[in-house]
């Protein structure tokens, strides 16, 4: 590594804001903070009440911020387009696990809407606590520059900054070096960067750093989804570095700290007592269902063709756990979180690229890490697999984005529709970890296949049709995107409900607004339509609440108290549901129910949709799903599940598939299957409020309080 | 025959929790089992014996990945 003190003698000061912090009440402090790097603009601006009321925080003010920021034909790179960054009112509590989430929106490069991420690291709580519950970066730069918030002294500059690193881990390192007095004082220090991918290709994302004072590393945790990072580097952003010291448990001033004490003592106590038995969430973190996912058909591989393979259990949790992860220590991402499901191999000595014979501290795999990076591509060494991890978090690449991405490439050359000739030369065979590694290094370097790759599935489609005289259907059938965004690292061939979990969304198919495969496929629980619309309104909804506070999902479901086992509804977890009104009402002094709670969820929910209408998306052919979601596309496919598929011709359709080819059974399948999803798109939208083209009507808007005049103008063109 | 999740499921005489969670590859560790509505504490799972035309329930708790 430079000496910093040369990196930092390079620095050219652009501007100086010099502010008194101001002091949170009731999670608050009511202020954001507006950056221009385009004319080195730092601005102050209060929160007023109206906002907090319908948007509460995090994503909700982000959004509103994002549509007052753009037009409704602002693409990702015009430069008024906005990076904004929020946590919530919850955001920063230290007593109940998983409360110090960034939330991060902008206009996506991927798909041209609205795109949402979902963050840890220290940044969202250290911008509360040095006095703004939001940051705007508007503009775009000439040179690369850094932004410098010090909460203490009350201090924001932007610099030019020439000489730091580009690469995740080795910016986050400088910087932390850079603005901390001490090795004590490091962890006072997060800092957001991107990676050198990001300049080149659109899944970039986002790295978020927290100081790891075990291992004496900058940990990076990602804002991963819709290109985040793709933005922050075109508008020439090397870093956002934030410094505050004196992080305690009671700094956003709450109303009643006894019962957030209480509610945080009660869940500690549960995750001590149960998560041996249950995910082991401190051992592995998320990567604990990597087997699950295998072993009831979930885990997509080879392009979501399949669900399980023999070879899975050589990326098993446990091997990961035996041969590369340390954890078993406090290891969350930020303060208070005994989940602490982050987890890390350290000293890992890297094989390829620049980083080569480097030892490394790499933050992962996460499930979506193992199964996109890994069976999906028809990877199984988990080395491999960890190093990708490592490329991907340090170049600013999205590893669900990529996974499927390069899952969909493989498949392209194995069926022939493109050769060694058009990817240069590597034989993207399924398995052939190298050369999924190689495109990754092409990212970092802007050269070659892996530039194209980067720009995702739905561009690449329209290149192997138009260039190379591919059939459009087929790859529009095995191209696991929409909206632009790549489908996650779920299988959802089998359930209905989670293809509408993954269809019927805003920003694209991430698994984050409603996973529903047990609930749907495996229990049962939702047999009917209608019940499906349920749960593709409730799910949604809630969870898109942990983005209005700056709240982790994970100890919501990662965890299951003893009181769930006899429940009325316990794919809700009420007890947590519960604790979540707890802590809002104990933070805000507001009285809440599990009612208003997805209300304040349904506000922002909807503006979102009506975001994406703007913008001239966000209509019922939107939400189409590829069919490689829904069902076999090939023979291979449907042979794979033969007797599963032949007994629902029988039993769904009175279909009676003896002596019919499979080509013949197929297409009835598909048939079928496809009319289901119409079906199932009727009776969400019903449910949700929305006419059958998916327009919020103005009733809905009305009776949830969110009948503002620019939404109304919007949504009554399409009524 | 006996139902599970409300689907028609093969029974065999002396069939228990455990062999049937084993039958169907329910591996998953956060798992409520009920039979006819009652429901069987984990470290039961061994001994309680399934009987024909029993209703039972293996709910898996998650809601999200």
């Amino acid at each position: 590594m430079m000496d910093v003190t040369v990196l930092k003698e390079a620095h050219k000061l652009l501007a100086e804001y010099k502010y008194e912090p101001a002091k949170l009440d009731r999670g608050y402090t009511n202020k954001s903070l507006y950056i221009n790097i385009g004319d080195n603009r730092i601005e102050e601006k209060q929160i007023s009440e109206d906002v907090k009321e319908k948007f509460i925080g995090g994503k909700g003010v982000g959004l509103r911020y994002l549509w007052d920021a753009t037009k409704p034909e602002t693409k990702w790179n015009d430069p008024e387009n906005e990076i904004v960054i929020a946590g919530g009112p919850l955001c920063g509590i230290t007593q109940y696990p998983g409360a110090g989430k960034s939330l991060v929106v902008t206009i996506s490069p991927m798909t041209d809407l609205p795109i949402d991420s979902n963050v840890g690291g220290y940044f969202g709580p250290y911008l509360k606590f040095s006095g703004f519950d939001a940051l705007e970066l508007q503009g775009k730069a000439e040179k690369d520059v850094i932004i410098f918030i010090d909460g203490n002294e009350g201090i924001i500059r932007i610099e030019e900054a020439p000489l730091e690193a580009i690469d995740g881990h080795v910016v986050s390192e400088q910087l932390t070096e850079m603005y901390a007095n001490s090795e004590e004082d490091k962890k006072n220090i997060s800092v957001i960067s991107a990676g050198s991918a990001a300049d080149h290709v659109n899944i970039g994302l986002l790295n978020f750093s927290f100081y790891d004072m075990r291992r004496q590393v900058a940990r990076l945790k990602q804002a991963g989804r819709g290109g985040i990072g793709r933005v922050f580097r075109d508008k020439k952003i090397k870093a956002v570095v934030i410094k505050f010291k004196g992080t305690k448990g009671n700094l956003n001033n709450p109303v009643d700290q006894a019962i957030i004490n209480k509610t945080g003592i009660k869940l500690h106590k549960q995750i001590h007592d149960l998560d041996d038995q249950q995910c082991r969430m401190r051992q592995i973190g998320t990567a604990n269902i990597i087997e699950v996912m295998d072993e009831y058909d979930l885990l997509p591989v080879h392009n979501y063709q399949y669900g399980c393979h023999p070879d899975t259990k050589n990326i098993a949790s446990n091997v990961f756990i035996e041969k590369f992860i340390t954890q078993g220590m406090p290891d969350g991402c930020w303060f208070g979180c005994s989940l602490s499901c982050a987890k890390a191999a350290d000293h890992f000595e890297i094989q390829t690229g620049p980083y080569k014979g480097h030892k490394v501290t790499i933050d992962g795999p996460e499930y979506e890490n193992a199964a996109g990076l890994g069976s999906n591509c028809g990877i199984f060494d988990p080395a491999i697999i960890l190093e990708g991890n490592f490329y991907c978090d340090t170049y600013g690449v999205d590893t669900i984005s990529f996974g499927t991405i390069v899952a969909f490439a493989m498949e392209c050359y194995e069926r022939g529709i493109i050769d060694k000739e058009i990817t240069g030369g590597l034989e993207l065979n399924f398995g052939n970890g190298l050369a999924q590694l190689e495109l990754l290094h092409q990212m970092s370097r802007g050269e070659g296949f892996g530039v194209l790759v980067g720009m995702g599935v739905k561009k690449l489609k329209e290149v192997f049709v138009e260039k190379y005289g591919a059939d459009p259907d087929f790859l529009n059938d095995i191209g696991m995107e929409q909206k632009g965004l790549e489908v996650s690292e779920y299988l959802p061939k089998e359930s209905l409900a989670q293809q509408g979990g993954y269809g019927l969304t805003n920003k694209g198919p991430q698994h984050d607004e409603a996973w529903l495969i047990f609930m749907d496929m495996v229990n049962n629980q939702i047999p009917t339509f209608e019940d499906k619309a349920e749960a593709l309104h409730y799910f949604p909804m809630f969870r898109t609440w942990f983005g209005l506070m700056g709240m982790c999902k994970l100890p919501w479901n990662d965890t299951i108290p003893l009181s769930n086992a006899t429940a009325d509804e316990p794919a809700k977890i009420p007890e947590h549901v519960q604790n979540y009104i707890n802590l809002y009402n104990g933070v805000t002094g507001a009285n809440i129910d599990k009612y208003e709670l997805i209300r304040q969820s349904e506000r922002v929910y909807n503006f979102q949709r009506v975001f994406n209408i703007r913008r001239g998306k966000g209509l019922r052919k939107q939400d189409a799903m590829p069919y490689r979601s829904m069902g076999p596309v090939t023979k291979e496919e449907y042979e794979s599940r033969q007797e599963r598929y032949d007994k629902q011709l029988i039993e769904l359709l009175g279909y009676n598939p003896e002596g019919k080819t499979t080509e013949e059974k197929i297409k009835v399948m598909r048939e079928y299957r496809l009319d289901q999803y119409e079906q199932l798109t009727d009776a969400v939208y019903k449910r949700r409020g929305w006419t059958p083209n998916g327009v919020p009507t103005v009733e809905h808007l009305k009776s949830i309080g969110m009948d503002l005049p620019e939404l109304i103008e919007v949504v009554e063109k399409h009524l | 025959m006996i139902k599970v999740n409300n689907r028609d499921s093969e029974w065999e005489e002396g069939l228990t929790i455990t062999r049937l969670l084993e039958q169907k590859k329910y591996t998953f560790p956060k798992i409520i089992v009920s039979i006819n509505e009652e429901i069987i504490p984990a470290d039961q799972y061994d001994t309680t014996i399934i009987n024909d035309g029993d209703d039972v329930k293996v709910i898996h708790l998650l809601a999200g990945g």
